[in-house]
This record gives C-alpha cells, sequence and structure tokens, in this order.
C-alpha cells in the first residue's frame, strides 16, 4: 500500500532496463519499496538490473515483456498481480528511432509507433484493470515533451508520444474515482543512454530529476509532471507559436 | 476568493437546515463542483436525542443490506447502481482508496455480509476518525457499522450501558448525561463509534487514572471470520486481540461498558502554563494524580530556552455544589454548539511556520499563568475541535499526518531530544498534545504505556517529511517507545514487531481464526499485520 505521502511499496517496471526506470526504482527502494518487478526483454542487463536493485534490499524479480509482441501480455501481466498488489506500475518503455533514417525506412518508424503507443495501449489497458481491481495504485506513464507539439526534427518519435500523452490522459479520466490514479510525466532532454552522444538541450536534465520529480508527483497525486518543472511554461509558450514561425525555430 | 466565500454561506445553511436530522454528510449537498470526494471521515453525527435505529431502506426491500445509502455517504460513487465503489480515506485525508461500502442495519445482516465479500476482504469502519489507513480496504468491502446503532438497556443502577458497536460516543452522551453518567473515556472527539474506541483501545485525558477504554468493558460480542457470534470477556486471548486489534479479528457488533457517575455536565478546571518542557514534566509528575483528567497542549515551535512551553488543563467533573445556584436546576444539561465547516476545498500551504507560529503565541498568552477550579462546559474540556465539523479540511489537499508516540518513564532525554527536532525542524502543528500515561493495557495491540505521549499534527505536504517522520520512529523504538496505529499513515513495516512485542501473537491468533484473511485493511497490508 501507498503511505501517507504516496510512496509505493511494490513496483512493477515496464521497460526494466530504462535508466529514468531504475534511478526511480531506486528512490522508492530508498524509501518504502521492497517489491520490485522489471518487465522487460529477456536479457543480461534485465537481469544485471535486477541485482543492482537487490543490492539495495530489495526483492527483485523479471518477466519477459515485449511491447512489439502484445498478445502474451495480458497473461503475464496479469501473473504478475495475482502474486500480490501493486501500487506503482511504471511504463518506462520506449525507443527514439533515428528520425534521419526512419523517414526513408517506413517499417522502422511503424516500429517506434508500436513500441510507443501500441504496446503502451496494450500494457497500460492491461494495468489499469489490474489496478482497478485492487481499487489503488498509480500508473505512472513517461510521455515526453517531445509529444507536446511534434517537431521537424523528430516528429515520428513525438507523434508517438502525443499519442500516448492523449492515451494516458483520457485512461486517467476513465479511472477518476476508482481508487487508481494516473500520472503523466513530460520529462525534456534527459541524460541516458537514450540521448547519449545528443549535445544536452536547454533545460536538460538527469534521471534523478526524474525521480525526485515523481515522487513529489505521487504525494501530490497529481496528474501531469513536467521535468524540470520550467518546461511547462516553456511549452506553453511553443504550443502557441505560430505553425510559420515554430517550423523555423533551430529546435 | 468569491467562490469560497460562497462556499462557506452554504455549508452555513445546511448546519442550520439539518440541525436535528440523524445523520448529515456535509460534502456534496451543496458543493456541486466537488466530485468524487469520497468518504474521508467526514460524516457528521447529528442526532436527535429520540431518534430511533434507522429503518429499513423501503427502496431496497430484498437487498438485506442496503449498499453506500445517501444518508451515509452522498459521496460521488463511479460506475451504476450495483457498482457502488466509493473512494475512501481517514481523517487525515491521504491515501485514499475505493471500496465498496456496505452498511448492515442487524447483526444477521452483517454476518451474511461477511460471509461473502470476497477476496479482497473487508473491514469494520465506524465514524471514519482514525487518521490513516485503519478503516478502509482497497477493492474490497467495507463495512460501515454506523448503521447498527441501537443502545440496547441502561442500567441506571450498576452504571452499564450495553449498546451496538455502531453508537457514537456523541450519541451516549446525549443519551447518558442526564441520567447521569458519562462515558468512561473519552478522547478528544465525540465523533467516534464503540467500535471504533475498542478497535483502537482508545485513550483520554484519564489514562493515568483509569487506563484505555477497553478496561472499562464487561463484555463484547465479535462476528468471526466464520460466520460465528463470540462473546468475549476481559481476560481471554481473543477479547485482548480484539481490543486495540484494529477490526483485525472481526467484528464488534455490541459492547457492555461499565460508566463513570456524575453530578452535573461541566467541568471543573484548573489551567496552568508551564514556561518550559522541565516543568511540565515536573508538575504532571508531582501532581497529575490529583486529577482525573489531565492533558497539556504544548508549543512545538518554542525553542531555546522555552523549549516545551505549555498549557496544562487538568480537572474533575464539578460536583453538584460547584454550580452557581441558578445553574442547579439543569446540571446534566448537554449542548454542544456548532461553528460552520470550512469550505471543502481549500489551498495548499494555509497552515504554516508563520501561521501556526502566531496562533501558537496568542494560546499561550491567552492561557492564565494559573487559575484553579473553572466550569467549563464538558465539550470544552474533552472536545473543543469538535465545534467545527470537518476541520480537517485545513490542511488542504494534500492532507494531514498525525503523529503520536509513547516513550517510557526514565526516557525524558529522548522525549526532549525528539521535541527539539520537531521545533528545529519548525513543523508547522498547532496544538499539539502531551500526556502521561499510567500502566499499560492489557490488549495486544494496545498503544498506552507508562510514560509520555505526544501527539501532533502536520501537514502532509511539507518536504521531505516522510524522511523526518522515520527518523524520529528511530529514535522512538530506540528509546522502546511506539507509535499509536489508530493514528498512523506511514510507518515502515519493519519497526512495528519491535514497538509491538506481541504482534507474533497477535499475527499467529490471526492465522488460526481467520486463515484466508477475510479481515483485511489497508493497514495491515501497508504494515503486514
Ligand atoms: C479530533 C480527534 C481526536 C482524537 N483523540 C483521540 C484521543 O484522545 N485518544 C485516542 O485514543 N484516540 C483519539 N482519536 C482517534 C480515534 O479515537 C480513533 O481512531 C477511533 O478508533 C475512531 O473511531 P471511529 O468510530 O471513527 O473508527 P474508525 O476510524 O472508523 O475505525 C478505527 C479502527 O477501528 C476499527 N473498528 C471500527 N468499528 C469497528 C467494529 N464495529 N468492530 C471492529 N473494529 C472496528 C476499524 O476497523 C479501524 O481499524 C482522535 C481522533 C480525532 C479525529
Ligand atoms: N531520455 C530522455 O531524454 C527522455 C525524455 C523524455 C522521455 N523519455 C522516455 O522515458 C522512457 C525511458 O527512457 P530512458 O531515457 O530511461 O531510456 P532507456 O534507458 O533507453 O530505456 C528504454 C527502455 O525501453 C525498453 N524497450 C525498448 N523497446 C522495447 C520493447 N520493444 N519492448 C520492451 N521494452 C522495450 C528498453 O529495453 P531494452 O533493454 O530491452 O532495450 C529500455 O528498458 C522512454 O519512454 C522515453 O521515451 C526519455
Amino acid at each position: 500500500m501507498k503511505d501517507a505521502f504516496g510512496t509505493p511499496q511494490s513496483l512493477l517496471i515496464l521497460g526494466g532496463t530504462s535508466e529514468i526506470g531504475l534511478a526511480i526504482a531506486r528512490r522508492m527502494i530508498a524509501r518504502r519499496a521492497r517489491t520490485v518487478w522489471l518487465a522487460g526483454r529477456p536479457s543480461p542487463e534485465l537481469e544485471h538490473a535486477a541485482d543492482s536493485l537487490r543490492t539495495l534490499g530489495a526483492d527483485v524479480r523479471t518477466v519477459p515483456f515485449d511491447a512489439l509482441d502484445p498478445a502474451p501480455h495480458a497473461e503475464v501481466l496479469g501473473k504478475v498481480f495475482t502474486e500480490g498488489d501493486i501500487d506503482m506500475v511504471l511504463l518506462a518503455f520506449g525507443v527514439l528511432g533515428d528520425q534521419a533514417n526512419d523517414e526513408g525506412d517506413p517499417p522502422a518508424a511503424v516500429r517506434v509507433a508500436q513500441t510507443n503507443y501500441t504496446g503502451a495501449v496494450s500494457a497500460g489497458l492491461i494495468c489499469a484493470a489490474a489496478l482497478q481491481n485492487q481499487g489503488h495504485g498509480s500508473l505512472v506513464v513517461l510521455s515526453s515533451v517531445a509529444g507536446e507539439r511534434a517537431r521537424r526534427t523528430n516528429f515520428i518519435y513525438g507523434s508517438s508520444k502525443a499519442g500516448l500523452d492523449a492515451f494516458a490522459q483520457g485512461l486517467g479520466d476513465a479511472l477518476y474515482g476508482t481508487g487508481v490514479h494516473v500520472m503523466v510525466v513530460r520529462p525534456g532532454f534527459v541524460r541516458t543512454r537514450m540521448t547519449s552522444g545528443m549535445p544536452d538541450a536547454p533545460l536538460a536534465t538527469t534521471p534523478e530529476a526524474v525521480a525526485t520529480a515523481v515522487e513529489l508527483g505521487l504525494r501530490r497525486r497529481s496528474e501531469t509532471v513536467w521535468v524540470p518543472g520550467a518546461l511547462r511554461v516553456v511549452m506553453t509558450a511553443l504550443r502557441h507559436t505560430p505553425r510559420s514561425l515554430f517550423r523555423r525555430l533551430p529546435l | 476568493m468569491n467562490q469560497g466565500g460562497l462556499l462557506w454561506a452554504n455549508a452555513r445553511v445546511c448546519v442550520s437546515f439539518f440541525d436535528d436530522t440523524r445523520l448529515i454528510t456535509h460534502f456534496g449537498e451543496s458543493i456541486g463542483h466537488c466530485k468524487n470526494v469520497g468518504i474521508s471521515g467526514d460524516t457528521v453525527l447529528a442526532m436527535s436525542p429520540d431518534a430511533p435505529s434507522a429503518p429499513a431502506d423501503p427502496a431496497q426491500p430484498h437487498t438485506p443490506v442496503s449498499t453506500n445509502t445517501p444518508q451515509s455517504h452522498t459521496a460521488e460513487t463511479h460506475g451504476d447502481e450495483d457498482d457502488p465503489f466509493v473512494s475512501i480515506s481517514g481523517w487525515g485525508r491521504t491515501a485514499p482508496t475505493t471500496a465498496r461500502v456496505l452498511r448492515p442495519r442487524t447483526a444477521a445482516e452483517a454476518a451474511a455480509v461477511v460471509q461473502g465479500w470476497g477476496a479482497r476482504g473487508g473491514i469494520a469502519r465506524g465514524l471514519g476518525r482514525a487518521y490513516g489507513d485503519a478503516a478502509q480496504n482497497a477493492g474490497g468491502c467495507v463495512l460501515d457499522m454506523t448503521g447498527l446503532a441501537r443502545i440496547h438497556t441502561i442500567d441506571g443502577q450498576a452504571g452499564t450501558v450495553v449498546c451496538d458497536a455502531g453508537v457514537s460516543l456523541h450519541r451516549l452522551m446525549e443519551v447518558l448525561l442526564p441520567l447521569g453518567w458519562f462515558v468512561p473515556v473519552s478522547p478528544g472527539t465525540r465523533q467516534v463509534t464503540v467500535g471504533g474506541a475498542l478497535g483502537a483501545d482508545i485513550h483520554g485525558k484519564n489514562h493515568h487514572a483509569s487506563g484505555s477504554f477497553s478496561r472499562h468493558v464487561e463484555s463484547l460480542e465479535l462476528l468471526t471470520a466464520n460466520g460465528e457470534v463470540q462473546t468475549l470477556r476481559p481476560g481471554s486471548d481473543l477479547f485482548d486481540a480484539t481490543t486495540g486489534g484494529m477490526g483485525l479479528t472481526g467484528v464488534i457488533l455490541s459492547a457492555t461498558v461499565r460508566l463513570h457517575r456524575v453530578e452535573t455536565s461541566l467541568m471543573s478546571v484548573d489551567t496552568e502554563r508551564a514556561a518550559d518542557l522541565d516543568e511540565l514534566l515536573a508538575r504532571l509528575t508531582t501532581d497529575d494524580h490529583r486529577y482525573r483528567y489531565s492533558v497539556a497542549w504544548i508549543d512545538l515551535l518554542a525553542r531555546g530556552k522555552a523549549l516545551g512551553r505549555s498549557v496544562l488543563t487538568r480537572g474533575e467533573h464539578a460536583p453538584l455544589t460547584a454550580l452557581p445556584s441558578r445553574a442547579r436546576h439543569q446540571p446534566l444539561d448537554f449542548r454542544p454548539g456548532r461553528l460552520p465547516a470550512p469550505p471543502a476545498q481549500l489551498p495548499r500551504g494555509l497552515l504554516n511556520r508563520t501561521t501556526v507560529g502566531l496562533f501558537n503565541e496568542f494560546w499561550y498568552r491567552r492561557a492564565p499563568r494559573s487559575r484553579t477550579t473553572e466550569l467549563q462546559p464538558l465539550t470544552r474540556f474533552f472536545h473543543p475541535l469538535d465545534a467545527v465539523p470537518h476541520w480537517n479540511r485545513i490542511y488542504g489537499g494534500d492532507g494531514f499526518v498525525q503523529y503520536q508516540f509513547v516513550v517510557g518513564h526514565g526516557q525524558e532525554e529522548a522525549l526532549r531530544s525528539i521535541i527539539q527536532r520537531i521545533a528545529r525542524r519548525g513543523c508547522p502543528s498547532f496544538l499539539a498534545v502531551l500526556k502521561r500515561f499510567g500502566t499499560s493495557d492489557p490488549g495486544w495491540l494496545s498503544f498506552p504505556m507508562p510514560g509520555w505521549t505526544l501527539a501532533l499534527d502536520i501537514p502532509a505536504g511539507l518536504a521531505g517529511l516522510g524522511s523526518f517522520l522515520d527518523e524520529l520512529d528511530e529514535e522512538v523504538a530506540t528509546a522502546g517507545g511506539r507509535i499509536y496505529l489508530a493514528k498512523d499513515s506511514r510507518l515502515r513495516p519493519e519497526l512495528l514487531d519491535v514497538m509491538y512485542p506481541r504482534l507474533p501473537d497477535f499475527r499467529a491468533l490471526r492465522a488460526h481464526l481467520d486463515p484466508q484473511g477475510v479481515f483485511t485493511s489497508d493497514l495491515s497490508r501497508r504494515l503486514a499485520l
């Protein structure tokens, strides 16, 4: 159960090797979390991630999960919930893709969309139903500022995050009053392997900062969290910038 | 701000309009936009003295139990009629979860419900005055006991009352005071049920003299997981596991409670200031035994030399002879007044170091240096906060946490160190309460132990509060103390075993009595009780 500050005791992280996801897990373990499920594509990295959390004192288990293969989602994720309540589900999987290449490689672009959007629709609906059965819990969705307004330079990724973001908002409204809380997290540029090799964007931040923002959001039962918080204002301005100007901005 | 004013005005209308209705829920009726607020210990009982037990709901002649009746919860539900899930939280309004709320009217209905409430189990709920998650059960059932509210018999000779567990202490006072009897133990609010008083084995200002509530119970009826009703008496394991057992051994259906004889409904009160913690502890130690009731309001924002400065109020029921002659013909009058409730939605951060600091300063200065045998209405002495319905809303949307711990005699340095940390940290808590406990009570999970207990309210939104309280817990545990489950909403589960040595017995008894976990609450899940 979550405590008075919204701190969970049990976590399910989809995208079990995600650097942001693991930073959040470490933070929650430092607070109250004792049970952690890491769902992801089986790999030595996934097992290594599990070991790293075990050394912090958590009871960690891994389950196979591939966003691109939704057929087994219900069974695999369902099993996790039969083992005990999950206080917080984190959707942390996602791929950035390679816009320059993917514009000329439609199947690759579709994989980005399917991972980030349809994969999340499948996993999100399944986890939401399970949380609703428990009568409590938070579904935390890692969206992105990139979904707020699609940019010339990464609109494939951006549009998949826009879809995810809209889906999560709608799901949150559908679950309002059921005891289940859906929180959309919109980080800006976070320094992880996803962005490695790329120059820092303005307001670049760290996985730990995302974890801090998630912790605060859980306590306040926020519906939307921007990381860093200043992005809320920046994105409001960008959202209202005329197209003719927006497409020429160096973003 | 306009809107706030409007809500405030509406709330006032509600109060006067419903003055003598039986059960009012204050949110929802006048506050249209306030959706899905759910139940947060917010139902307020205001029964007229002749209120009969509520009649069966004519709208649902075939259902044995009315689910989520309108009078008990006008709160928004989601889904349709056969899906009456309601959002529920404790008095602190933190960590709400949803559950199906069932409101039995008879013991037989309660038994039928318990048999069929499914895999996520259920838990009894009284008036939701526990601060945390003790009376909620996510995804399962919550048994609203306020429908079982009959006073069966009053023995005016022996001074005992037999009543249903859903009867509130407020109701008991209304009925018993005119007969010259008072409840044996009263907490800081009258809005608790007899079931809740036993479930948490509550203590009052008279703990040093009279012990906890369960010490004044001759017997109780407990509905257990297998659907049987057992009559329990003090001294049996199940009685001692049930009193303080937070509803986890079963549903208390009724109890026989021994009462305290009074001549008037007034209190004779001595008030004194103590300039610092040393003076406070010295006074409580030397002359607490002279008073039946004793408590100290402590200013936790005071630091340095003023650390622990407090206002002691100690008293006794006033004898008839203490009343002025014109008051003597109606000495047992009981007419608690009520102020309008604060609006349902208030901003965060209303209570901060500055506002609370000013309040505490005023409170301390207002108190006389020393005044003796002042006559006070009983309600003002015992339940000053009850005058403002829903005062818990002043903490805004984040809600608040009550932190209450006890450390034994000889652990005064631990007490001082904790108070120092709270003061240094500047926790904006007004009217914190310090009391000296008497001997321990027999309940396995009863909270009191001989020593010092401190209770304070803190806004849950205070940055870093979680870790700060974790540190205090460690000090409390190291000093051999414990925290109070009825107030808890955040303890680290590992510490519970250290604080409650009889926990293994409690767990073993539950495993035996209720192997399926029919009785389950958010508290029991969170703390693995
Ligand atoms: C302003 C204020 C002041 C307070 N002051 C004090 C004080 O001075 N001393 C003190 O000890 N406490 C105090 N409390 C706490 C309060 O007395 C307890 O939390 C009490 O248990 C609340 O009773 P309730 O009927 O509201 O029960 P709830 O809060 O609804 O439930 C509390 C617990 O009792 C169990 N329970 C309720 N009914 C039954 C039943 N019929 N059968 C089995 N279990 C049941 C529940 O399962 C739950 O675990 C105070 C609370 C407030 C809000
Ligand atoms: N980094 C940023 O700047 C930034 C900004 C905003 C939002 N986000 C979002 O935050 C989330 C986490 O990002 P991160 O920075 O932590 O990146 P990361 O370390 O690269 O993590 C991405 C995760 O997604 C998983 N994944 C990819 N494809 C998958 C598939 N088909 N099935 C299952 N899992 C799959 C990866 O698992 P494998 O180990 O199996 O590859 C990995 O666990 C992502 O959704 C990302 O879009 C990131």
